[in-house]
Order: structure tokens, then sequence, then C-alpha cells
């Protein structure tokens, strides 16, 4: 790293800060060797008597197996959804089932450390965000939409509500668990039956919500739990007994599924892609706005459909921002994700990890210049270290396409009006950022990005009572908060 | 009247021998061109060609434009760049033209009248479908600074930020307007999607087009900006599926009840994730036609999250 010597106080890393190691242990979690599908209130055997191996991304072991579902599994589990719908759930009073879905809330934060570490083990995610974030925002998000079961009178003015029925619901790999809660959560409060299939890389910690729900007494059906691929998500989305598709995930297959379901009269929500513009002005508080780029970008290792994945910097300010952000970077720790001090944990699989590196590749080839840090990896494992782009221009693919990963672009601008230009200039809606301390601008800037999410001052801040969801191609349909309900529900 | 064709000869009153009764003192009637509405001049299509409206006594009503693909993108770009300024007008000032709007029906409510008897409307039918028409503009004048406080929410978020989630327009909306009836249905599409601060091209219903066109000159002397709706005239069979497949388009609307129509227009749509909205089991005449809800079916909830400072220990205990 070849830098010039200047009069600011800066971080020192050419004297050794390596720290001590600080894993978590493996002995809170329980992982059986092999898991079937929850259909029906038990785990059952698959028809097709396929498993696949669910690995650690940080290792590349292999922590179990998990059962893949077919067609006829899928038509077990919508069968099982359709029963608990028609003769329990729909008929039971609302409070009752408020108090089921408070009691998975509980359930989860009595076993959170189980749940954080598998779904470190399983997704490659470091502990700290699975015990800090992912878990507890999980179990908040059952606890809070319980409460709306009985309430739901009040969230849609002069209209009647009423479940669609049974939806079928398809989650990323990102947030395994946390997805789960945002989709169950809502549809179980407002009287609808599910069928959940978790990605195929990150499956454990939804079968492990799956025996909660066991324990829980839920009425078999009301939740089905079933594990696969591209496949099976395609049964659900097919399935003529689905009333509701909730589908988190790329744009690509966001579409496919709105044209699977074109000649049907399910509702979809669709939760897509997205490459937010983080907006750096001159008067912003530079070292709280530089906080908010690495965490903006790389949180979860860039795993964020709402990822701060091009930042844009006022030009005046623009060398002093790239000089702290470097060095902010530099002390970023990449490795093993089960480590406390870990920042950066473990690329969710083998073929995500090829996805980034052809994107590294494009950037060069596109003009860009790259830089990563300097710090080790793993041998084992898929990683990928901390990267920027500068020299970035707006029509470069690193700064049009999602690439899911801990790659930044950076560009720069003069005006409020040409940052507001290039910041929409995207298919995607998803989120933005703003960082200035002028509170007039913040409120110009957030009410014309038009994204779903602005952050101004901060950056992937979620909450249960926060409504989330896209404009444009990051979908439609929102998730979290009383918005959240209306996904789920038909008014008449 | 008992003319056949009733726009070339109505009200020129002969006599027996073919020569006029009283002259002097009649005048030859001037006949409207019922031309379309882009970015709000009134062109005819670029395509040159049109179709014949008659009613169900087969009379020749109007020469009518047949619109075309490039009508449609013309639309499409004038809607585009209206949207900027409609969408950031005060939801206030956005309310005085809506009751404009309304205004300047009601003062032109004969002709309206005149318009929907000519395609078959009963006297007293036609006046009503304009009365209520004017009452539903005046309803949706009053939602245009409402319904952001009826669907918004303070966010109480379990950290030290300030969180809300407020409305805003999804952007331009195609529309087919209802084919069914010419002004009601037209006017109850249009309403709730531009009090919403979207802009809109909007297609007439083909078989009774008179009165949309007349409507766009009712918008055109109201003081709503030139592109914020777009009225095109043609065969929906031949339109439809640009209204599904343009990528500018970010929602489109549907009111008919024919299934392949609504399966193509998600299907195609899917290619920039439109959002399909179906109308199919509307009545428009009927009072559950107009709610805020309508508007709501065309709006994007934004988050807007900011942090609360919290250092010192004061609180607001007074």
């Amino acid at each position: 790293m070849a830098t010039k010597k200047s009069n600011t106080i800066k971080l020192k890393f050419d004297s050794s800060r390596n720290l001590a190691p600080a894993p978590e242990s493996k002995s809170a979690a329980k992982i059986n060797s092999r898991y079937d599908l929850f259909i029906n209130g038990k785990f059952e055997k698959p028809s097709g008597k396929k498993y696949f191996d669910t690995i650690n991304p940080a290792t590349e072991e292999k922590l179990s197996e998990v059962a893949e579902a077919n067609e006829a599994d899928v038509n077990k589990a919508v069968k099982a959804a359709r029963d608990a719908y028609d003769k329990v759930w729909k008929k039971m009073p609302a409070k009752e089932r408020a108090k089921y879905i408070y009691r998975i809330a509980r359930m989860v934060q009595e076993r959170a450390r189980e749940f954080s570490v598998i779904e470190t083990l399983d997704g490659g995610k470091p502990i700290r965000e699975s015990r800090d974030f992912d878990v507890p925002t999980a179990a908040n998000h059952f606890f809070y939409y319980a409460g709306w079961a009985d309430k739901l009178e009040y969230a849609f003015p002069n209209r009647n509500v009423e479940p669609l029925g049974v939806a079928g619901q398809i989650i990323p790999w990102n947030f395994p668990l946390l997805m789960a809660a945002w989709k169950i959560a809502p549809a179980l409060a407002t009287g609808n039956t599910v069928v959940l299939k978790p990605a195929e890389t990150t499956p454990l910690t939804a079968l492990k919500l799956a025996e909660i729900i066991e324990e829980a007494d839920l009425p078999p059906g009301v939740v089905n739990i079933i594990t696969g691929a591209g496949a099976t998500g395609a049964a659900i989305v097919n399935h003529p007994d689905v009333n509701k598709i909730a589908f988190t995930g790329s744009t690509d297959v966001g579409k496919i599924i709105q044209r699977a379901i074109a000649n049907t009269n399910k509702k979809a929500t669709l939760e897509l892609g997205g490459k937010a513009a983080n907006i750096i002005f001159d008067d912003a508080p530079l070292d709280q706005a530089v906080e908010g780029v690495i965490n903006g970008i790389f949180f979860n290792q860039g795993h964020v459909c709402c990822a701060g994945s091009r930042l844009y910097v006022q030009e005046s300010v623009y060398k002093t921002v790239l000089r702290k952000l470097k060095d902010r970077m530099e002390s970023l720790i990449v490795g093993d994700p089960m480590d406390k001090n870990t920042d950066i944990g473990a690329i969710n699989s083998r073929s995500q990890l090829e996805v980034i590196n052809k994107y590294l590749k494009i950037g060069q080839q596109e003009g860009a210049e790259m830089y990563q840090t300097a710090c080790s990896i793993p041998k084992k494992g898929f990683f990928c270290r901390p990267t920027i782009f500068t020299n970035v221009a707006q029509s470069n693919r690193i700064a049009q396409e999602e690439i899911f990963g801990p790659v930044l672009t950076i560009q720069t601008f003069r005006t409020d009006d040409e940052v507001i230009e290039k910041a929409n200039n995207t298919p995607f809606g998803l989120s933005a950022g703003v960082w200035t301390d002028k509170g007039s601008k913040i409120f110009n800037m957030t009410t014309k990005l038009r994204a779903g999410v602005v952050w101004a001052n901060t950056y992937n801040k979620f909450d249960p009572t926060s409504p989330f969801g896209g404009y444009k191609e990051s979908g439609y349909g929102r998730e979290g908060g009383l918005h959240g309900l209306n996904a789920y529900v038909s008014l008449v | 009247m008992a003319t056949k064709t009733i726009i070339r000869k109505r009200d020129i009153n002969l006599n027996g021998n073919g020569t006029h009764k009283d002259a002097p003192e009649k005048r030859l009637e001037v006949l409207k061109t019922y031309k379309i509405y882009i970015g709000g001049q009134f062109p005819r299509t670029e395509s040159g060609r049109y179709y014949v409206a008659s009613n169900n006594r087969n009379e020749k009503l109007a020469n009518v434009c047949l619109c075309s693909r490039k009508d449609f993108r013309d639309a499409m770009v004038s809607a585009r760049g209206a949207f900027g300024g409609w969408s950031a007008r005060a939801a206030f000032n956005r309310g005085q033209i809506l009751y404009r709007i309304a205004e300047m029906l009601e003062g032109r409510k004969a002709q309206f009248i005149e318009e929907l008897v000519k395609q078959d409307s009963t006297r007293a039918q036609a006046e009503a479908e304009v009365n209520l028409a004017i009452d539903r503009l005046i309803y949706y004048s009053g939602w245009c600074d409402k319904y952001q406080q009826v669907f918004s929410s303070v966010n109480p978020v379990a950290s030290s930020h300030f969180n809300f989630s407020s409305p805003e327009p999804t952007g331009v909306v195609a529309a087919v307007a209802p084919q069914c009836d010419s002004l009601i249905g037209l006017v109850s599409v249009i309403a709730p999607v531009i009090a919403g601060g979207n802009t809109c091209v909007v297609l007439a219903s083909s078989t009774k087009p008179l009165c949309a066109v007349t409507f766009a000159e009712v918008l055109n002397s109201s003081d709503v900006p030139g592109g914020v709706v777009n009225i095109l005239t043609g065969k929906v069979s031949e339109l439809i599926s640009y209204f599904a497949d343009h990528m500018d388009v970010n929602a489109t609307v549907y009111c008919e009840s024919d299934s392949s129509v609504q399966a193509m227009l998600k299907e195609k749509g899917a290619a920039n994730v439109k959002r399909i909205v179906l109308y199919d089991k509307v009545k428009w005449k009927s009072e559950d036609a107009q709610s805020p809800y309508f508007i709501y079916d065309l709006q994007e909830i934004k988050t807007t999250w900011h942090p609360i400072e919290n250092i010192g220990g004061a609180k607001a205990g007074y």
C-alpha cells in the first residue's frame, strides 16, 4: 500500500495487532446427521429418498444432510397446509393464534445461542452478527406480529380483513432464520398457513425452527418446512392450491416467478435485488460516514440485498474519504466466522464466490481500479477480501449489476442534482443512504431517491416495526410493520 | 334524430325541394375532430389511421384516431417527463387541480351528456353518469392531501432512531380504461392515479371514445400540466401488449375480465417487475368504485431512518 505522509492521525498497521482467537463453542449446537421434511407437524422422509449435503462454507466440512422434496412432497405439504387452514387455523380465535406466535418467539429467544451457532456454521456469517442481529431480530419479528393477530381491524380502515389461504414462501441464504421469521410471522398472524422452503445452502436453522414449531404444539400443517433446490421452489410456485407466493431472492428468479404465476390468481410479494447508492456530502461527519459505508457493504460479507454497494462521494472530500475508508478497511478481520472478533466471515458458497470473483475480473477489464486489503484469509473455505473499485463509470457492469459480495464501487459527484440522477440511474430501487449534517438536504435527498428504504446518517438498520421492500425491479410488497400485513390479506 | 350519418347532416334543416328553409339565418355546424392527447397537445395519431366510432343504431359518430405503438411511446415520454414535476407538487396543489377538473367538467356538462346520449345512453343515464364523474373527481380531490396520513406510520423501532413510512407514487402508470362506458370508467381510473402523484397514459374505451377526447379538453383547461394525463384512442387488442412490455411503465391497470390478457400483462410485465393492477370486478357506477385504496394500489411505501442522539441523561419528564 503506497500511503503518503499526512498530518492527520491515522491508525497504524505496521505494529502487530493480532488478536488472540476467541472462538464461540460449537457445543451449544445440536445438529442431527440427517434432517427430513417437516410436513403436517412431523418430520417425514422424502418420497424420492434423496438427501443433499449442507456444508460449513468456512471449512467446507459437511454439517448434515437434508431431504430433497420432490413434487409429491410439495403436494403433501400443500395439502397439509390447506387442511390446517380449512379445519383449524382460519376458525381459531385470533387471540389464540396470537398466543401460538408469541410462544414461538419465546422459544426462539430461549434457544438463541443454539440458533446463532448453527446459523454461523451453516451460512458463514460472523457469530457476532448471528448472535446480535439475526437471531434476536427473528424472535422480535414473531413477537411483533403475534400482537397483530387480534388487532387487524385497526390496520385497514373501513375494510374487513380476510386471510388468503395457503402461502408458499421461498427464502434466500443470506439471513436464513430471519427471513423465515419475516415470512412466517405475518402469514400466521393474518390467519394463513404456510409451506416454506429455505435455501439449499442454509437449511439448518429453518429446520431447527420446525423443531420449535413442533414443540410449541402449533396445530399440524399450519407451518410446513420443506427443503430442496430450485425444482422444489418451482413446485411450490406452480402448485394450483397455493394462494400466495412470497419470495425473497434475486431479481432474475423474481421475474421467473411473476411469469410462472401469470395465468393464476395467486397474489405475490417479491423482495428482490438491489444496488443501493450510499451518498456522502462534504458536510457529513466523515468518520461516522465511513463507519456507515463499512457497515453498508461489508455487513454479512455484502450478502445483503440492500447493501450500500455504490458509494458516491462529493468531490471535495473524496481524497479524505478514500483514505479513511482504506484505513478502516485495513482493520477488518476476515476469517473464522465462529471467532467473536471476526468482522467478515465466509462467502456463503463456492458458487457465490465464483460470481464475486467473476465481477472482480469484469471490473478490472472495464478499466476500474481494484483495491483489496492486505489481510490474510484462511486457506480452506470460501473467503473474499474486502474490495473497493475506484475510477468507475456509471455504465460499468460493476456499478449496474448486483454482485452480492464485499465489493464496493466508488464514484464522485459535485451537485445534489447530479448525485440524485446517478443514484436513481438503475433498474433497482431497494435502498439508499445519505450522509450530511444538514437536515434540509437529508429530506431533499430522502424524498427524491427512488428506493423503499432510505437511511440517513445510518445504514443497514432493521426492525420488525419498520416496513422493508423495493421500488421498480427490486420487487413489490412490504415486509415488516403495519404495511407488511397487507401482503397476506384480502380486503373486502 | 333519424338521419343516418348524424355528424354530417345533423341540424341541417332542409325543405322538401332541397333548399334551406330559412337560408340566411342557418349556418353550417362546425364538426369536431376527435384527436388524441399527448403532452398537453392534441395531435392526430402519427400513423394517420382512423376508425369509425358508431352507436347501436349504426350511426356514425366520428372518425377516431387509431393509435399506434409510436403514439404510445410518445405518450410514455411525455408521462415520464411530467412525473418529476407532478409528484413534487404540493399535495394541496394537486387537490386544487383535481377540483378544477371537476369545475371544468361541471361547466361542460351539456356537451358530455350529448355525447353520452349519442353513445346509446338515455338522457337520464347520461346526466347521472356526468354527475357521478364530477362528484368522483371532487372525492379524489379531497384525498390528495389525506391518503398520506391514512397510509403512513411512525414506526417505534427498538433502536435509537426516528423511523417513518409514507406512500410515494409508483411512477408512470399505463391504464386501459373500462371499455363499457365512456366517461365514468375513464375518470374513475385516472383520478386516483393522478391524485397519488403518478402520471399516466390511458387508452380510452374503443367503442365509446367520444367523452375521453372531450375529457382531455377539460384536463387541458384545468391547470393539469401537460404530460400528466395522456389519452389515446384505438384498439385495445392492438396496443395492449405495449402496456405490458414497455420498459418505462411502472404499473399497468387493466379493467376487463379477459383472462388471457390478464395473464399476458403479468407475464410480459415481469420484464421490469411491473405492478399489474386488475380491476375486473369493479362496478364503476357504484360507490364501491371509489376509495383511498385505489390510490394506495399505485403507491410505494418508503421508509426513512435517522439516528436520534442519545447522550446525556435529561429526560422530558416535566
